[in-house]
């Protein structure tokens, strides 16, 4: 087969990760990027010259990631940024998301679309408080895959224990959080080991390397194959004489597996009928799956217009206007009781009123603080609200897509939190 | 068992179709920016799927630089009639002749940096609350950290450190008279996704892209084909060379590399071996560091 037609069937990996500066998380991207060829000559030159320019001893590879003005100045990144890389297996989209405290919200946010999540540990300081932070984050999210690469092994002198002591110490901790699949690789970014390589270093070592895991993991599982839901999303009309009775329902297959011949049920009308046709620009298919993007034509002419959801007869969503989220707020104006916002989920729009802070989660000892009800930037809570309208959904751990909702201040129209279903 | 996988083209395909339809469904009156360059071709295949059997429900427009290669134009209107959408032409040479934009003089002249009146000009006077673009993450630093549904003031200004958090699928595009949106569907594709979905797909484009004889002459390394829109140093010499473009902008700052690729299959395997970004024969990016956040913040693409 010629190179042009291997690239055709690769699986797509989005993935996370999560580290202070000192973790060497730039490090350990840079390593990944430039040890699968993927950093080009001339953005190597560009950031070879501008470490000399500064003076550092090294070419610093963080600038790779730090892309706006601010962020090179400072030395530090705000924002998420979003690389790419394939190899002949797979490709990658990788999440770069900010450490420290107050970029919760960042973390969040490239958590909120990832498969796997790379949590960073320095084999020198072992768990620390970020540790537990981002585990959470990774947990809270949903993200199915969490490695934790236990970073700088040549500063330890590869030592087996001293791997083998904190992942102990993380399976204890990562235990009383729900996260399904858990991975250890003790690496050195900085020199290879483990990342793309396998170490010569620490012959103990029995598990793959890092780029073997992210081409290898099962990611088959990571949608929801079961629960069958199809928010529509646009209704299409066209004005077109041989499509002149033609009304489709545009969407994004959010759950399950549609056939041609199902019967269904549209919400919130209740009214049934049964898939005629899935179709799509490239012809009609049998069944459809998540994530695909197709428009389905149905036997009876119900009205359903966009905000509306199909689903099969015997396994239906919660339908409600009372829901309990867990929220992270991403506005410096805290979150109000009682306060008024507008609300996204999956296709529909609606106001709500949130009716009670339940309690504050301290994201690092994963306490919950009962008395604090004021949730501000970075901060996640419990609250509970109550919409203007149901909405039809399931819980966050059953489905990422119908299970998350984003609030919207009503007057700035920024986007203020992150919910999830609980 | 079956296994319900997607391949990474079809997965990245359904989340560009679900992006252009929340566009349709999440504003009044949005335009699809073409260039005729491969990026803006490809959103342009994606729109009509995402909608069909409908025709595409919003218009496409073309910043003319009045700079264009020829081919480029002749492309676009043969494509444009092809898949039945309609064409808003913006003209650069217009606003210089209106006044709104005086034209760069001297040996680099380019007529890049006035697109963006033009750009900004013609969505007031359309009132287009969304405009549909190609960029790709992948492309330059700063467009790393760009979002799908990225927010404008009333100034067309793109404002880095205060970008809406993107979470999900959930896209907002709520906003003020007067504000309005850059939408870009493929932010998450490389050069390499492109190239593999326009051979996939069987997608035409502009004959620039494949390798061909052409009078070229070297300017700061890069290589410019001739055109009347470029004045030349005496020493720079003219040669014919056989190269193609890997992307397409204006004449005057658009460099061609050599090559011999000539077909789809040849340019993906170029790709794949080469060690360059393609915007690195643009030197319009050349100018700085941060020449491109800068020309974003003024609302260029």
């Amino acid at each position: 087969m010629s190179e042009a037609n291997t690239y055709l069937d690769m699986e797509l990996l989005r993935f996370s990760t999560a580290g202070s500066v000192d973790d060497g998380k730039s490090t350990l991207i840079g390593r990944l990027l430039y040890d699968s060829k993927s950093i080009f000559e001339d953005q190597y030159e560009a950031i070879e010259q501008t470490s000399k320019k500064k003076g550092e001893e090294h070419v610093n590879l963080a600038l790779l990631t730090d892309g706006l003005r601010s962020e090179r100045e400072q030395g530090i990144t705000i924002d998420v940024a979003y690389r790419y890389f394939a190899t002949p297996k797979r490709k990658f989209i990788i999440a770069d998301t900010p450490g420290h405290i107050q970029y919760t919200r960042n973390m969040v946010t490239g958590a909120s679309t990832s498969n796997l999540s790379i949590i960073l540990i320095d084999a020198r300081k072992g768990i620390i408080e970020q540790t537990h932070r981002h585990t959470f984050i990774a947990s809270l999210l949903g993200i199915p895959h969490v490695v934790f690469c236990i970073n700088k092994m040549d500063l330890v002198d590869y030592d087996e224990a001293v791997f083998e002591r904190i992942k102990k110490e993380t399976e204890a901790f990562a235990s009383k959080l729900d996260v399904k699949d858990v991975h250890f690789i003790p690496i050195s970014a900085l020199k290879g080991d483990n990342v793309v390589n396998r170490s010569e270093n620490m012959p103990w070592y029995k598990g793959s390397t890092l780029l073997y895991l992210l081409e290898n993991i099962h990611i088959g599982s990571d949608h929801n194959h079961i629960d069958c839901r199809f928010p529509v999303q646009y209704v299409v009309r066209p004005q077109k004489e041989e499509f002149h009775d033609y009304r489709g329902y545009a969407g994004r297959i959010a759950g399950g597996v549609f056939k041609a011949g199902d019967k269904v049920v549209a919400l919130p009308s209740g009214f049934s009928s049964s898939i005629k046709s899935i179709d799509t620009f490239d012809g009609e298919i049998e069944e459809a799956f998540a994530p695909m993007s197709v428009t389905l034509t149905l036997e009876d002419e119900i009205d359903i217009s966009r905000g509306d959801m199909i689903v099969r007869e015997n396994n239906q969503p919660t339908v409600s206007q009372d829901i309990d989220l867990m929220i992270c707020w991403m506005s410096n104006k805290p979150l109000q009781e009682r306060g008024k916002y507008a609300i996204k989920h999956t296709s529909a729009d609606a106001r709500c009123v949130v009716k009670e802070v339940r309690y504050k989660m301290d994201i690092n000892t994963l306490h919950r603080l009962e008395d604090e009800k004021e949730i501000g930037m970075n901060d996640i809570g419990r609250v509970s609200i109550r919409t203007t309208k149901p909405l039809f959904f399931d819980s966050y751990k059953r489905n990422r897509i119908t299970g998350s909702v984003i609030l919207i201040d009503e007057a700035t129209h920024e986007t203020v939190g992150a919910g999830m279903i609980l | 068992m079956q296994a319900y996988n997607l391949t990474h083209l079809k997965e990245l395909e359904s989340e560009a179709i679900f992006v252009m339809r929340e566009v349709a469904s999440q504003f009044e009156n949005p335009v699809l920016l073409f260039s005729g360059g491969k990026d803006s071709i490809v959103c342009a295949h994606i729109a009509r799927k995402a909608f069909f059997p409908a025709n595409i429900p919003f218009p496409l427009m073309h910043v003319d630089t009045g700079h264009n290669f020829p081919e480029t134009i002749e492309f676009r209107d043969k494509f444009i009639n092809k898949i039945g959408a309609n064409l808003i032409v913006a003209s650069v040479q217009d606003s210089i002749d209106q006044g709104r934009v005086v034209e760069e003089k001297g040996i680099n002249a380019s007529r890049n940096g006035l697109q963006t009146t033009t750009l900004l000009d013609a969505i007031e006077e359309h009132k287009f609350d969304a405009a549909i673009g190609g960029a790709r993450r992948d492309e330059e630093k700063a467009r790393a950290k760009e979002r799908f549904f990225s927010h404008r003031d009333e100034f067309g200004q793109w404002d880095p450190k205060n970008q809406r958090p993107e979470l999900w699928n959930l896209f907002n595009g709520m906003k003020h008279f007067g504000e309005n949106f850059r939408i870009f569907p493929i932010s998450n594709w490389t050069e390499m996704d492109v190239w593999q979905y326009i051979l996939a797909e069987g997608i035409e484009l502009p004959p620039l892209y494949f390798a061909h004889q052409r009078e070229v002459f070297k300017r700061d390394g890069v290589i410019m084909s001739t055109s009347d829109f470029i004045e030349q140093k005496p020493e720079e010499k003219v040669n014919t060379m056989t190269v193609r473009f890997r992307t397409i902008g204006d004449m005057t700052c658009t460099g061609a590399v050599e090559s011999n690729a000539d077909s789809l299959e040849l340019i993906i395997e170029e790709v794949a071996a080469t060690r360059t970004t393609e915007r690195g024969t643009r030197s319009d990016d050349k100018r700085s560091e941060a020449a491109m956040e800068d020309r974003k913040k003024q609302g260029y693409f």
